[in-house]
């Protein structure tokens, strides 16, 4: 048997290798859940789809999750289109929020609402950006490692919540922040049509925005280019370090965004789980959707699905809510390995037997 | 005096589990795959660890500390090489993105620690928390009177037997490397996959291998933190941000096992350096706590800057190899 590299695959017999492998990746998902409950399968399913849209309240968490993880995957594509490793997105989501609980602490109570979530619309972006520069700026310069420079970076960023949470901590000696503003509401981000409509709109207009500036603006062009060879680049005249560090402030402006509007739109605290793991998995979702937005609004759809599904029956047994990561964990692992199909064949061939 | 003592003791105390994990990733990526599931894979470890000896004192009156232990260091390493195999599968035969394997394992592993951590007493019909205390105490067997000398004693006997096999761990790990022709195979895989390939070196089977073996040790630095530091129970996210530190570390000790050894100690030093300065309040505290990662982000920059050659990462990390693609 061996293996040869695809020179082209039709869209619907790719399409069918996924399909198969997200069945296949619910049916593990169904045999790890009845292990553990010990339940009929179907009133599992029938558990998960309640879970994660049985009740008004549930569908807009499963909505609202669905559009964190989406901005933060559609904040990574530029970076990783340019073959950037940017595994901290984690780090800039944390510090985009920290920022926009500042901004609501100390001017949430004065300044008018809309102003205030201006700024912590701008304050979050700018300091996305900033986190995103540092690594970009060395990897320009002396080629520093950015998959580990970014990771060493979430921690850091870890760290000053860390030290904030217990600089706000209210009331004192609780280690947390508390809902901030509760009586005013100062800086939340108001509803629109339910609870996150505003959210969901403000995703959607980055999310397309980005769609646009990859494919139809030369900035995406240059992108694209650096990401398959910065000879090639450097080549037909593009400065390669201007485009990096340009490309991860942008990257890190939409995560640092993200954090701002899980704080400011949902939250209304800042806490060390603000980002909850979001910055790696959404970084695999950008990655398996190919960069394609609208495959990342599937995607992210199909995990916050099965995410909220699951948080759902655990807590229906009583069990612990970290059964999602688990969950989460097996499907992508199917739809990773799947796309070695999809850019792959297996040929056999038999051995024909040497004749004595 | 005292006060140094106990800091030498605790540092150390914080750098094991560190090490297991660098020894691990050390192995992992000199075959050129960068495995960022070690986190998931050291929760996977140390609750395999806990749950196996937990069944085994729940089903016997009078449970045998010694037997206990054994049975915690088999299912870990059972459970972590598991973690490496999922890993090894996807990024080596099935040419996955290394990165996004390794995070999406570290999702998984840290989510299946927590998950067991949290309901396992619930799964067993409610038996109230978990506590292995006698399997532990196994762990946590000093070394009979070297440990009652005075300073040699704490400093250098004071601790379970995991603390002076991942040393041993590392010693034997850099001699393999650097001294016998299956290491200088595997940094060839990790360097150029191509060149070895045609040097006749099984490519494959080195990745597989190393990566595997890397999980397993990596495995054994959580059940090190759940038995000998914990003492036997389960904290959710207790285990925190080691893994990444393990991480870290292997950058700190540029690949190379033995620099890690002492890594480890500056680490777990540097880990818990805020309770030794005198007069910080708790905010401050936290911000102390990103010492090793500031320390290990300058490493990077200085050894990139400087880009000596043999203090690089090995040349090949993070892709895969497919011999028809040259």
């Amino acid at each position: 048997m061996r293996m040869i590299k695809r020179g082209s695959i039709s869209r619907s017999k790719a399409l069918c290798i996924r399909l198969a492998a997200a069945v296949l990746s619910l049916l593990v998902c169904a045999i790890v859940i009845v292990a553990i409950t010990k339940q009929n399968p179907l009133e599992v399913y029938a558990g998960i789809v309640d879970g994660a849209v049985g009740t008004g309240r549930r569908l807009w968490v499963t909505i609202r999750e669905t559009i964190f993880l989406l901005i933060v995957a559609v904040g990574l594509t530029p970076a990783f289109k340019m073959r950037f490793w940017n595994i901290g997105a984690e780090g800039q989501i944390l510090m985009g929020g920290a920022v926009s609980a500042a901004v609501m602490i100390y001017l949430g109570k004065s300044l008018p609402n809309a102003l205030v979530i201006l700024l912590i619309f701008v304050s979050s972006a700018l300091i996305g950006m900033l986190w995103g520069l540092i690594p970009a700026y060395f990897k320009a310069r002396y080629n520093t490692n950015e998959t580990l420079f970014t990771l060493m970076l979430n921690y850091v960023a870890m760290q000053i919540v860390t030290f904030c949470i217990v600089y706000w901590e209210n009331p004192p000696g609780s280690n947390t922040v508390g809902v901030i503003n509760a009586a005013n509401r100062g800086g939340w981000i108001p509803p629109l049509f339910g609870t996150y409509g505003m959210c969901v709109l403000l995703v959607a207009a980055v999310t397309v925005f980005i769609a646009i500036y990859m494919n139809r603006s030369k900035h995406g062009y240059e992108i694209a280019v650096v990401g398959e060879s910065q000879n090639t680049a450097r080549y037909a005249g593009i400065n390669v370090k201007k485009v990096i560090i340009r490309t991860m402030m942008l990257s890190g402006a939409i995560c640092g965004f993200a954090g701002a509007l899980i704080v400011s739109g949902s939250s209304h605290t800042i806490s060390t789980g603000t980002a909850g793991g979001r910055g790696f998995t959404a970084i695999i979702v950008a990655w398996m959707s190919k960069f394609n937005p609208a495959i990342m609004v599937i995607v992210s759809l199909f995990l916050a699905f099965m995410q909220q599904g699951a948080i759902q029956i655990a807590s229906q047994f009583g069990l612990n809510e970290n059964a999602s990561d688990i969950i989460t964990g097996i499907i992508l692992f199917f739809l990773i390995g799947c796309e070695f199909f999809v850019n792959y064949r297996l040929e056999v061939t038999i051995k024909n037997s040497p004749k004595h | 005096m005292e006060l140094i003592i106990t800091f030498i003791q605790k540092a150390i105390g914080q750098g094991i589990a560190i090490l297991f994990g660098a020894t691990g990733e050390i192995a992992t990526e000199k075959s050129g795959n960068l495995n960022l599931g070690i986190p998931g894979i050291m929760y996977m470890g140390g609750i395999s660890g806990l749950m196996g000896s937990f069944f085994y004192e729940l089903g016997h009156q009078n449970p045998s500390p010694g037997v206990g232990a054994l049975i915690a260091v088999v299912c870990t390493l059972v459970a972590s090489a598991l973690g490496g195999l999922i890993y090894s599968v996807l990024t080596i035969t099935l040419r996955a993105n290394q990165n996004v394997v390794g995070l999406a394992l570290t999702t998984f592993g840290t989510g299946f620690g927590n998950f067991f951590g949290g309901s396992i007493s619930k799964l067993a019909g409610g038996v109230g928390q978990i506590s292995v205390m006698t399997t532990a105490s196994a762990f946590q067997k000093k070394l009979p009177g070297l440990s009652e000398l005075p300073v040699i004693g704490p400093v250098f006997f004071s601790y379970g037997f995991l603390t002076y096999l991942s040393i041993v761990l590392s010693v034997l790990m850099f001699l393999f490397l650097n001294r016998t022709r299956m290491g200088l195979n595997l940094r060839a895989v990790g360097e150029d996959p191509a060149t070895a390939d045609a040097a006749g070196i099984n490519v494959s089977a080195y990745k597989y291998a190393a990566t595997i073996s890397g999980a397993a040790i990596a495995g054994l630095g959580g059940l090190y933190f759940v038995m000998e530091y914990l003492g036997g129970t389960w904290t959710n996210n207790g285990f925190g941000d080691r893994g990444w530190l393990a991480i870290a570390l292997v950058i700190l000790a540029l690949w190379n096992p033995l620099s890690a050894v002492w890594g480890s100690i500056v680490f777990g030093g540097l880990y818990i350096i805020y309770i030794y300065i005198p007069g910080l309040n708790r905010a401050a505290q936290e911000l102390y706590k990103m010492l090793p990662y500031l320390v290990t982000i300058i490493v990077l920059v200085i050894t990139s800057k400087r880009n000596k050659e043999e203090k690089q990462p090995p040349a090949s990390l993070g892709s895969s190899y497919f011999r028809e693609e040259r």
